[in-house]
């Protein structure tokens, strides 16, 4: 297990250069003209432009521009300096202020997923064909083809603006309330998606020959659902869940902007429009370790569910 | 029985909910203003909180907050002095600045002229890298700041009487010199700004400190809020709250929710979706002013087909400017038939003549004798919600003019301009223009003189640029305007832009305040805000 687990470190520091590698060619290759783009359509002054192409070696193009800027992104970044944005903020400090409310609001999104969806997906299992069950599939139908930048302004004029039940929006320090609209909205799709999941998997191991063994064992029904369809149908389920953990961090960028708080994605949306290189580069690395951890914990999770799965 | 449980289940927070919003919508009479309460306005984030490198509305609306302008615009774009007792000059070429005696920055210390001086400095000098220093390039001296390695740290140009009077000698005779200094690069800096003569502290623009009617609560807390009090050492007209949020926002959409239910007091800008439901949503709190915003359609006159001036003016004759202003923009812009915003001092209506006039036949007879290209493209930021009225535009050409004619969106606005700085065809594309300081120069320079900073469509023509020098050296500002007006007629001859629209303020509040007023420059009047008791 130890030796599993420090083969998969020792892979993700690969993982984790090449995909800065690739995400620094990107946005190299996409960039336009990173200074107009900051200043919109108002004129670029000489004195201001001479300044940032600097300060940002924006005069070295090509190959070796390209391999100069990013070993010395590198350099820096293995000092733990991230860099500074094109407005002249620390990308570090940036990211500190991000992460807080962003990991809050993917742990609400995360927990109103597991709690109603793998809930309701149990139950619905087991009561296959009812009232319930047919009427979580056709709302989760409904949320599955609504996409969340539909969604989310929805929720937010119904519940926020028109019946008040919600703040409209969290903005920067928001309290729990306040990122609940925003949590559910996130989690929605994820919901749906985790209670189909639950669903279909609880009801096919219903059928599995140990549950008949066990019935007529004689063992009362919660025990058999309880302790051995539940964790034989929850491994597809934590696979789900633990990717999804990496996309709902890196995912809000629409959620972030429309409930105007100023997590991650806010951030990322922010650079991508203003072609601000080194924060993309920033925010994203930091994505890809989030999205590494998460699939190691879900591989190292299966060895709990499944005591058949053993790493050597 | 499942279902009564499930039932109650639901219940329950819900009415906990509603029993907590019932209490948070209690209270709030009405009738009188309360002076101890501060007022919520919503920005984008800052790109910087220096006076000479701030450049957007955002970051001036929050230096608006903390510092006095030497000059002020009345109603009808006046100056008048504020933080200065009086600006003169007797040749155009040096002007002498007198201070108002009592104002003090937020730290205590006095304001004197070697703060103006000191900023100044700082603002021109090139490697500062500051977004306005273009602002000092008509005082004596600004050439030598210029560069890799300038040849001196100070303007020249620029010279201390005694505490409160300094003299400012420029390079060329310009009347129009006392209007430009109410521009947020000309705010004072205290000596606590720098940490030595010349470079400005670091943290400085965490919380800078002014000489204005407010101070920094605390420092900017970035992409969250900007709080600011009342300075009470304030000698000059003192505000009618006691602070102000400026809360940050990065989509108008949130702040337009917030400001419907009374979350946030001020959106400065209604975001475009929203314009059509928005009187019904706010009543008598949705409202417009005039604004200084000047839309257009550019040439590329690098480009064989549009060098002859007829093509344009047939062009410009196959547009209906009513019918897109009231379509798409709901009348929050109006037609727009000169080269000078209407808030502006010597403007005069429809100085285009027949070019603005819609007049579908004569356009055509004149696209064809002029030999028109048959394919027209108009380029524009997909970014900045302007393919509707692109699209109509190019209805009414296809229309009208019987030309082939499609919208090309580029992403943002600075990859239309990379592709119009190599001179790549990319057929008409669209500009827009808010003016720094009231002047018709403003407008006139930057845009069509040869060497205007946003002259993108290599218009140039020397009688032009000879008349628009004559203005700016003129001995009066009356002399002055008459010398731009003799140069808009040159534009409206040459036609190298098509004025399309003007657009003006149109924002909403709160119920929680009253009196909301927004200058030309799209910013919150600080001094005239009240909140409801």
């Amino acid at each position: 297990m130890v030796r599993f687990i420090l083969r998969r470190l020792l892979q993700m520091v690969l993982a984790f250069f090449g995909t800065t590698l690739i995400v620094y060619a990107l946005m190299f290759a996409g960039q336009g003209d990173p200074i107009q783009a900051l200043a919109g359509e108002r004129p670029v002054t000489d004195a201001q432009r001479a300044y940032l192409t600097e300060k940002f070696h924006l005069d070295r193009t090509g190959i070796d521009g390209f391999f100069y800027r990013y070993f010395d992104y590198i350099r820096n970044l293995l000092r733990g300096d991230l860099g500074e944005s094109l407005t002249g903020r620390q990308i570090g400090d940036i990211l500190a202020a991000a992460w807080p409310v962003t990991i809050k609001l993917a742990l609400i999104a995360m927990t109103v997923t597991v709690l109603v969806g793998v809930t309701a997906g149990v139950l619905a299992g087991i009561r296959r064909a009812s009232v319930f069950d047919n009427s979580t599939l056709l709302l989760t139908l409904v949320v599955l083809a609504v996409p969340t930048i539909v969604l989310a302004p929805i929720a937010q004029y119904l519940l926020g603006v028109r019946w008040q039940l919600f703040p409209p929006t969290a903005g920067a320090d928001p309290d729990f309330y306040a990122l609940l609209l925003p949590g559910i909205v996130l989690g929605s799709l994820s919901l749906a998606t985790a209670l189909r999941l639950t669903r279909t998997s609880v009801a096919e191991n219903l059928r599995a020959d140990y549950v008949r063994t066990a019935r007529s064992k004689g063992l009362v029904k919660r025990r058999i659902v309880g302790i051995h369809v539940l964790r034989n149908s929850l491994i597809p389920v934590v696979t789900f869940l633990g990717v999804e953990l990496g996309n709902l961090m890196g995912g809000a960028i629409i959620t972030e902007g429309v409930f105007n708080i100023p997590g991650v994605g806010f951030n990322l949306f922010r650079a991508i429009r203003t072609e601000d290189g080194p924060l993309v580069v920033g925010i994203v690395s930091v994505l890809v370790v989030v999205y590494l951890i998460a699939n190691l914990v879900v591989d190292v999770l299966y060895a709990v569910l499944d005591p058949r799965i053993r790493y050597e | 029985m499942r279902v009564r449980r499930l039932a109650a289940w639901t219940a329950l927070p819900l009415a906990v909910t509603l029993g907590l919003v019932a209490c948070g919508s209690g209270g709030g009479g009405s009738g009188g203003t309360d002076p101890n309460a501060a007022v919520r306005i919503e920005i984008a984030e800052p790109q910087h909180l220096v006076p000479t490198n701030t450049n957007e509305t955002s970051g001036s609306q929050v230096l608006a907050a903390l510092f006095s302008p030497l000059i002020g615009y009345d109603d009808a774009s006046q100056a008048y002095e504020v933080a200065a007792e009086s600006v003169t000059s007797e040749d155009n070429i040096t002007w002498t600045i007198q201070l108002k005696d009592g104002y003090t920055f937020h730290n205590g210390e006095p304001v004197t002229a070697d703060n103006y001086i000191d900023a100044w400095n700082y603002g021109a000098y090139a490697p500062n890298g500051q977004a306005t220093s273009y602002f000092f390039e008509k005082i004596a001296g600004y050439e030598d700041l210029q560069g890799d390695t300038p040849a001196a740290q100070t303007l020249s140009g620029l010279e201390k009487v005694d505490d409160l009077t300094f003299t400012v000698t420029l390079s060329t005779p310009y009347s129009g010199f006392r209007t430009m200094l109410g521009y947020n690069a000309f705010y004072p800096l205290p000596k606590a700004a720098f940490s030595e003569p010349g470079v400005l502290d670091e943290g400085y623009e965490q919380a800078p400190i002014g000489q204005g009617p407010f101070q920094m609560k605390g420092t900017w807390q970035h992409d969250a809020r900007v709080e600011v009090e009342r300075y009470d050492a304030f000698p000059g007209e003192q505000p009618k709250v006691a602070g102000v949020e400026f809360r940050i926002y990065q989509q108008p959409a949130a702040a337009y929710a917030d400001v419907l239910s009374d979350n946030l007091d001020v959106i400065k800008v209604i975001p475009t979706e929203s314009l059509s439901t928005a009187p019904t949503d706010l009543g008598d709190r949705f409202q417009t002013s005039p604004g200084s915003s000047f839309q257009f359609l550019s040439f590329p006159t690098y480009q064989e087909e549009f060098s002859n001036p007829d093509v344009r003016t047939a062009i410009s004759m196959a547009i209906d400017r009513e019918e897109i202003t009231t379509a798409i923009f709901k009348d929050s812009q109006t037609p727009a038939r000169s080269f000078i915003s209407p808030v502006v001092a010597g403007y005069r209506e429809n100085t285009i003549g027949d070019a603005g006039t819609f007049d579908p036949a004569k356009a055509k007879a004149l696209y064809q004798s002029a030999g028109g290209p048959s394919q027209i493209e108009i380029s524009y930021n997909g970014d900045g919600g302007h393919k509707d009225w692109v699209d109509a535009t190019c209805n009414q050409l296809r229309a009208n003019l019987d030309v082939a004619c499609v919208g090309n969106a580029e992403p943002k606005f600075s990859d239309l301009l990379t592709k119009v700085k190599a001179e790549q065809p990319v057929g008409l594309f669209r500009m827009g223009w808010s003016m720094d300081y009231p002047s018709m120069e403003n407008y006139l320079g930057p845009l069509y003189s040869s060497t205007g900073s946003s002259n993108f469509y290599g218009y140039s023509n020397p009688e032009f640029d000879k008349l628009v020098a004559e203005g700016s050296a003129a001995a009066s500002e009356e002399e002055a305007i008459a010398k731009y007006q003799q140069a808009e007629e040159v534009l409206a001859e040459d036609m190298p832009v098509i004025p399309l629209r003007y657009g003006q303020n149109v924002f909403g509040h709160s119920t929680k305040v009253t009196n909301v007023e927004l200058d030309l420059f799209n910013r919150v009047d600080l001094l005239k805000i009240e909140a409801v008791q």
